[in-house]
């Protein structure tokens, strides 16, 4: 009477596992998104008081227009020696420098006490500047930001920003704290250009 | 010695299959964690500009993306080739931006609202103007977070 159900053959299973690992094959994507991230400034409240002017010295202007040329500090400037010039801008200068942004004593944890600059990177583009340049100039902020932080990490933990904030957060913090990302973007103009 | 021999032939045995379907399912649970699948369709053309200083973008979740570009080429005819923005599958106006990002708000988990980020997917050749008036409207909408999708490069060639 009781008769046995016969085996479930198991030699397609190899042929269904390979349908399906082929699907998978083609519709994978592997990349990973990167990018620079920014934070906006928050929207502007109608009755705001006018911030106070900040001094001229403490001001790096960058200026993109429609033809993607740069100013920079009311000078034609390229794209190749901005790091440069903005990773020396942001250098704190002691003694005090007139050249260079002024400098204000902060209490860093881990550090101690640290001259910190009061420079500000102020970018502005116009409507008809490319993203690409945008992002170029952006990308080289970025980096002079990076390799200052490196510096002082190098000098401080004696290793590099990246493999610091990996290990140890709150150190990578005092880090951030002594040299910010102090890029501002200025509210977008029009300049010299159409739309 | 000679005992021990199997008489006869001398085949090699043959290789035993039967653990193939186990190797393939490690591959396939492979592939199967590892896919993302490709939410939405693009109706825009993106090449990302090159950048050197970028951080990776951990968690999907916590991700929208707005997409600028000219549009492909099969919707240049209906569409024109200004750049556009795309949010979702379609193309959109720079008002419909706030909308977009309180309804991507909506459905993070609550308590990680505050990690929302917005990525952006600009094409290189694209104009900032369009790029500003987006981010304009991100921070009426308080999107404070965002991040310029670029390719990663160990050193940017200046143009």
């Amino acid at each position: 009477m009781t008769r046995e159900t016969p085996e479930v053959s198991a030699g397609s299973m190899a042929d269904v596992a390979f349908l399906l690992l082929i699907f998978f094959l083609v519709t994978t994507t592997m990349d990973v998104d990167s990018g620079i991230v920014r934070k906006l400034p928050p929207p502007l409240p109608k009755d705001m008081e006018k911030p106070p002017p900040v001094k001229k010295r403490n001001i790096y202007s960058v200026l993109i227009n429609s033809n993607d040329m740069l100013l920079i500090n009311g000078e034609v400037g390229s794209l190749e020696d901005l790091r440069t010039n903005v990773k020396e801008f942001l250098t704190p200068h002691v003694p005090d420098d007139p050249n260079f942004p002024q400098t204000k004593e902060i209490d860093v944890d881990f550090i101690g006490k640290y001259q910190k600059s009061k420079g500000i990177v102020s970018m502005q583009n116009d409507r008809g500047t490319s993203y690409k340049t945008y992002i170029h100039v952006q990308n080289e902020l970025a980096a002079a930001v990076r390799e200052l932080r490196d510096e002082l990490a190098k000098q401080y933990f004696g290793m590099d920003f990246k493999t610091l904030l990996e290990t140890n957060k709150d150190k990578a913090k005092s880090i951030q704290k002594a040299i910010p990302m102090s890029i501002s973007e200025a509210e977008p103009a029009n300049f010299g250009g159409n739309k | 010695m000679a005992k021990f021999r199997k008489e006869g032939k001398k085949n090699l045995p043959e290789i035993s299959t039967s653990s193939l379907p186990d190797i393939i399912f490690m591959l396939l649970f492979f592939f199967m964690v590892a896919t993302v699948m490709r939410e939405v369709t693009l109706v825009v053309k993106i090449t990302a500009p090159e950048a050197s200083e970028v951080q990776k973008l951990e968690d999907k979740s916590l991700v929208s993306f707005i997409y600028i570009g000219k549009p492909v080429k099969h919707l240049a005819a209906k569409w024109g080739d200004g750049d556009r923005i795309q949010l979702n599958d379609a193309f959109a106006e720079v008002d419909q931006i706030r909308d977009f990002v309180s309804l991507s708000v909506e459905k993070i988990a609550e308590y990680k609202r505050k990690k929302h980020i917005i990525s952006m997917k600009v094409d290189e050749d694209a104009k900032m103007g369009i790029v500003t008036d987006v981010k304009q409207e991100l921070r009426k909408a308080n999107a404070l977070k965002i991040n310029y999708s670029t390719r990663k490069v160990a050193q940017t060639t200046s143009k």
